[in-house]
């Protein structure tokens, strides 16, 4: 039985010896038959399994109009399935104290489960996690219900200043790309269940699932879970949509937003990179002197510790699919908001031009190479760095070679990453709560 | 909106923490204790999975240590932990935790104030000089203060001011504490923010920052008997200081329901009932605490339980609803239940509905299969805490800084494991009276639009 499970499969194992944290984590990798993208580490030192599925199926596939349906979609998986309604799969899971999780964001939704691996619990656990993979209800009622909570939240968040500068900013950065496509009101309620069905069929299917299993469980059995998660969800029939084209440079634009709120909420940035940009490293060593490293960035350091102006202000790349964006947040009083953005917008120029010092360069690989082994301490973080590692294609030694990686950044690499990929002339700024508003809105 | 009273993490986000009866037992094995001579005790917890490690430090000293006019000034003084001593510069503590690789912060509430570092394990003796300077040490300089207490407004209005949700359970404390210094915010009422002075700052530290008023946690990758060692070369010679003594400003009786409105710019409104209930304050207290732990996770254990399945899902009186219960304080337990109404209903039904549902398992009990369920959960978890080296640490500061001992984990559990249906039931007859009942309503204002 087990020979058989093998055949057809390629199993690579790839050792991270790495160098400066003494952490080994063995990712294995392989497809199941039904071309399923399986990422296996096994660490049997905790009786805990995680079982996590990522599918490409986030909010950039919202067919125009509809925006919100890869949120239902996700949403309604475990809201009855199989023989269980969704109080019979919540109550089953909590019985053996299992947890459900996942997420969703604009490329990804995912799907996880972590139980404790005492045989008839983890069976228990899984038996509910495939029906809720494999046969989702998707019912009316359960559909009209969750829909009506979501435009009565969405109106709630619209009052709020920080969802506001967010929405403004993402659609501002993507103007002509699914990534600055926002849902509203109408959208969501333009979505019926049978939109969800067919997005389900469409996206939640094995060729499209990255499946990352790590705890203590042996390869064998491995194998055999993949199989059995994978060979039962929707084939796959309906030909995914292809990508959006990239997304193109923003223009700079400054948006300002009326709201009653005593501070303003400032975003500022642009469409930068993609996840497997070989610029990532020096636009990340980089980053951590500008605004990425904790209370010792140079953002940090002028706008909070020196100025008083905000409790947090922070820079930061956030690759994606496609170009993900640079990002520059802050809040602060509105009265001093100008002047608060002002310096920020002058301390990025200033960081573009000359990039860091020596010293600082120093600093930031100091910190990003020492504080390497806090990302992989705990079956939790490790689970989310293979996941995302599987998702996103990165090679399966990416972690084995990320303290190199930083190491080997130069000051030059640093200056013609952020050249390159931060153009001021770019620049999108968004506040909401300014003391003077710019455009009468909607 | 679930943690009803704020602990504020020095940087972005507010930690959960696990407060005792929902964070469960450790394996006492690998647990170790010592108390140095000036009175710092000192906890160790090896994990040797990662080679990491965690050191913190307790203080236990909070924001209901303070007295009217200076609201905020223990949660201030935190910020200004980070601001030198006449060995490490302003800034300097970050820094050099950053260039060992470490990550570093630091929390305050109503109850106690913390500080921490996660670092690579080899870099622990460096980190204890750092933090055993700072305990006895810290400079409070005026010109750093006054920059300081800006930042700190800032996040007054970010956390509170600016937050509809956040203003209501501040302005609910208000009401339903009149005596007891629970009723006062812990990052401070903004008008004592902007009286606040340097001397009050520095007052506070000279006053509560002791080794005997600390307790030292490391966990991780070490070896106790070397952190025994290390604990004593860096803190032992730290000098120890008589502590004032603490009132116990007991709240009176509350003799009938007091209700209250927030008014913010929201778009649907938002309820919380807060019932006055008893906590744990020893080991083997009366049973109430424990049986009403678990009638909140038969409330709101999970998806599944009672008030999102019957108020969410079936009758679709709220979009969103949950219970709260924290049994472990160094004052006194609220029972919490809050939702926000659906579409089409009001702040009055839900409150009558979720005043129902409490009656019902006053009246009717609650089945056998849900307790079990709600104890299958606790169980699970105490596994799953194993897998955080930050969260078992932070378990056994706070069982440490509320009065008990780490030990004491492993028989709180044992004592919500043996809570019966019939407790339960008991629970939720004694405790949910009008009388002792404080009601806020979040009445939304709608944006004006340009």
């Amino acid at each position: 039985m087990l020979k058989k499970l093998f055949s057809g499969l390629v199993a690579v194992t790839c050792l991270i010896l790495a160098p400066f944290a003494h952490a080994d984590i063995a990712i294995e990798h392989w497809q199941t038959r039904t071309g399923a993208r399986v990422y296996f580490v096994p660490l049997s030192t905790l009786p805990i399994l995680d079982v996590h599925l990522g599918f490409a199926a986030g909010d950039m596939f919202d067919p125009a109009n509809k925006s919100g349906l890869a949120s239902f979609t996700h949403k309604l998986l475990d809201l009855g399935a199989g023989d269980l309604n969704e109080v019979d799969i919540s109550n089953r899971l909590a019985d053996v104290g299992a947890l459900l999780g996942g997420g969703k964001d604009s490329d990804r939704a995912s799907v996880s489960l972590r139980t404790l691996t005492t045989p008839e619990k983890q069976a228990a656990a899984l038996e509910v996690f495939e029906k809720i993979l494999h046969q989702p209800h998707f019912a009316a009622n359960v559909f009209a219900r969750e829909q009506a909570r979501s435009i009565a939240g969405l109106k709630d968040a619209l009052t709020r200043p920080d969802t506001l500068a967010s929405r403004a900013f993402w659609s501002a950065l993507y103007p002509e790309h699914p990534y600055g496509v926002v849902s509203t009101p109408e959208s969501l309620a333009a979505i019926t269940v049978e939109d969800v069905r067919q997005f389900w069929r469409t996206h939640y299917t094995a060729a499209n699932a990255v499946i990352s299993i790590v705890g203590d469980l042996d390869r064998n059995a491995a194998y055999a879970l993949a199989e059995r998660l994978a060979a039962a969800l929707p084939p796959g029939e309906e030909k995914l949509p292809a990508l959006p084209a990239a997304p193109v440079v923003s223009e700079g634009k400054v948006t300002r937003v009326p709201h009653p709120a005593s501070q303003a909420h400032v975003y500022l940035g642009l469409p930068a990179i993609a996840r497997g940009d070989p610029d990532f490293f020096p636009l990340l060593v980089g980053n951590y002197t500008l605004g990425g490293g904790g209370f010792v960035s140079r953002l940090m350091n002028e706008i909070r510790e020196k100025r008083g102006y905000a409790y947090s202000v922070y820079s930061g790349f956030s690759p994606m699919k496609q170009n993900g964006p640079f990002t520059i947040s802050l809040q602060t009083k509105k009265e001093q908001a100008d002047e608060a953005t002002a310096l920020t917008k002058k301390l990025l120029a200033d960081f573009v031009q000359a990039g860091p010092t020596p010293d600082e360069l120093a600093a930031a690989k100091a910190y990003l190479i020492g504080s390497f082994p806090l990302n992989l301490d705990s079956n939790g973080k490790i689970l989310g760095q293979v996941a995302n590692i599987g998702f996103y294609g990165l090679p399966l030694d990416y972690l084995t070679h990320y303290q190199e990686r930083i190491q080997a950044v130069t000051l030059a690499d640093i200056r013609a990453a952020f050249t390159k990929h931060v153009r001021l002339e770019n620049l999108v700024e968004v506040t909401v709560g300014a003391a003077e508003v710019s455009a009468p809105e909607q | 909106m679930t943690p009803p009273r704020s602990r504020i993490l020095r940087f972005f986000t507010a930690l959960l923490l696990f407060a005792a009866l929902c964070a469960h037992a450790s394996p006492a094995d690998s647990t170790y204790e010592t108390t140095l001579k000036n009175g710092l005790r000192v906890v160790v917890k090896e994990d040797h999975r990662a080679p990491v490690a965690v050191q913190m430090v307790w203080y236990r000293v909070g924001s209901m240590d303070e007295v009217d006019g200076a609201s905020g000034v223990a949660h201030l003084l935190e910020h200004m932990m980070f601001k030198g001593t006449p060995k490490v510069g302003a800034g300097e503590f970050s820094k050099r935790v950053a260039a060992a690789g470490g990550r570093d912060n630091a929390f305050t509430s109503s109850d106690y104030t913390a500080y921490y570092q996660q670092i690579p394990k080899e870099k622990l003796p460096d980190m204890m000089a750092l933090e055993a300077d700072r305990m006895r040490h810290l400079t409070v300089d005026a010109r750093e203060f006054a920059q300081e207490i800006k930042v700190v407004m800032e996040e007054r209005r970010m956390r509170t001011d600016d937050n509809p949700h956040s203003l209501l359970f501040e302005q609910a404390h208000a009401v339903a504490f009149q005596a007891h210094p629970y009723r006062r915010p812990v990052i401070g009422w903004m008008n004592d923010l902007e009286n606040m002075t340097a001397a009050d700052a520095k007052a506070w530290y000279q006053v509560w920052y002791a080794p005997n008023n600390a307790t030292l946690v490391v966990a991780g990758d070490v070896a106790h008997e070397r952190v025994f060692k290390l604990a004593e070369r860096y803190y032992g010679a730290l000098k120890p200081q008589k502590l004032p003594a603490r009132k116990p400003q007991v709240e009176p009786e509350q003799k009938g329901l007091r209700r209250l409105t927030v008014k913010g710019p929201a778009e649907l409104p938002y309820l919380l009932l807060a019932w006055k209930a008893p906590g744990i304050t020893k080991i083997d207290d009366a049973p109430e605490p424990f049986a009403l732990d678990m009638l909140a996770a038969v409330l709101d254990g999970h998806d599944g339980a009672r008030l999102p399945r019957r108020l969410v899902q079936e009758k679709q009186l709220a979009t969103g609803v949950g219970a709260s219960y924290d049994a472990l304080n160094r004052g006194p337990a609220l029972f919490y239940l809050y939702g926000t109404p659906a579409t089409g209903q009001t702040p009055e039904t839900l409150e009558a509905a979720l005043k129902a549902e409490i009656a019902d398992i006053a009246q009717n009990g609650v089945e056998a299969a849900e307790l079990a369920r709600a104890k299958a959960q606790l169980l699970a978890s105490e596994t799953y805490k194993l897998d955080s080296v930050f969260g078992q640490a932070m378990e056994i500061g706070a069982m440490e800084i509320l009065g008990f001992t780490y030990k004491d984990v492993a028989t709180l559990n044992a004592r919500v494991d043996a809570v019966t249906a019939a407790e339960v039931q008991a629970a939720a007859k004694a405790w949910f009276n009008d009388d002792h009942l404080t009601v806020g309503v979040l009445q939304p204002t709608p944006l004006e639009k340009n």
